[in-house]
């Protein structure tokens, strides 16, 4: 089974994204200028700064022609996950509702925040109970939360106190209607090693990614 | 034409960047100043300005978060 990762101009989190993909599937590196998805069963946008970040975040990197091809890849269902600058690509797509705005304090901020499970009823959950708590960090400044989502889409939200960014009713993670594409904006790919991840929880959303994805 | 495109925080949707200004004025000792929202500015030279519309909904802005006014420059 194989789990592709997007790389864009000015994208930083890709290699830990393939690290922690290789744990669970093959990964395959994806170019956002071929659209080309080499049959892969699943698509990570990692996160980063595509294109800058120019004009507004996630902005330009949606009409790469990648982006063409995993648009449809996930009209058709298949399992697409945007961490952080891949959560605000998928928004600008159209494929996740709502958008993300600076944070509250306009900081950048780094830290690890933790997650409380909302959902089950998607790929990436489906490994998780509802009410579990995942320790992942965060590093973003436009990670606040905005959009008209039904509350069963809502998958991640941030625990009690751990909403630095001011995102509407502590919202961390959300998913279409059908739940195959998720977006989040903290980042599950810095913790699927207890060495240097501080907690592996991250590795479950790739798990069940990959369990999903080879069904 | 050149066209003069005004993107705006939408009314309601949170403008951290408007806050920080207003708070920074009156700690210069401007006072009387309330609010504030910080927005961008696209000029660009176009052929056909009735594609503006379209331009402004598909990249320029994202009507989600964001109100556009499109302005003349100059006409063609």
């Amino acid at each position: 089974m194989k789990l592709g990762v997007v790389t864009f101009p000015g994208t930083c989190d890709d290699v830990d994204a393939r690290l922690a993909v290789a744990k669970v599937a093959e990964p395959i590196a994806l170019w956002h200028g071929d659209p080309d998805l080499h049959g892969v069963d699943g698509v990570v946008i990692p996160g980063g700064f595509s294109y800058g970040d120019y004009l507004r975040v996630g902005a330009i990197a949606r009409f790469s022609p990648v982006m063409e091809s995993v648009i449809a890849f996930a009209r058709e269902g298949g399992p697409v996950l945007g961490i952080c600058n891949g959560f605000q690509i998928l928004c600008e797509a159209g494929l996740l509702p709502g958008a993300l705005l600076p944070n509250k304090d306009l900081r950048f901020v780094c830290r690890q925040v933790d997650l409380e499970v909302q959902s089950t009823a998607t790929p990436f959950t489906s490994t998780c109970e509802v009410g579990d708590r995942l320790s992942i960090p965060a590093k973003h400044r436009s990670g606040c939360y905005t959009g008209d989502v039904p509350s069963e889409q809502v998958v991640l939200r941030y625990a009690e106190g751990h909403n630095f960014n001011g995102s509407q009713d502590d919202i961390a993670g959300v998913a279409n209607a059908q739940g195959n594409v998720m977006g989040l904006m903290p980042h599950p790919e810095h913790a699927v090693d207890l060495l240097t991840g501080g907690s592996a929880d991250g590795l479950r959303l790739f798990e069940g990614m990959a369990r999903v994805a080879v069904a | 034409m050149r066209a003069r495109v005004l993107i705006r925080p939408k009314a309601g949707i949170l403008d951290p960047q408007g806050v920080a200004v207003e708070r920074a004025l009156p700690a210069l000792g401007f006072g009387g100043v309330g609010n504030v929202h910080v927005g961008r500015l696209v000029e660009l030279d176009v052929e056909d300005e009735s594609q503006l519309d379209d331009m402004c909904r598909k990249l320029l802005a994202n009507p989600l978060i964001e109100d556009y006014e499109i302005q003349t420059v100059t006409a063609s």
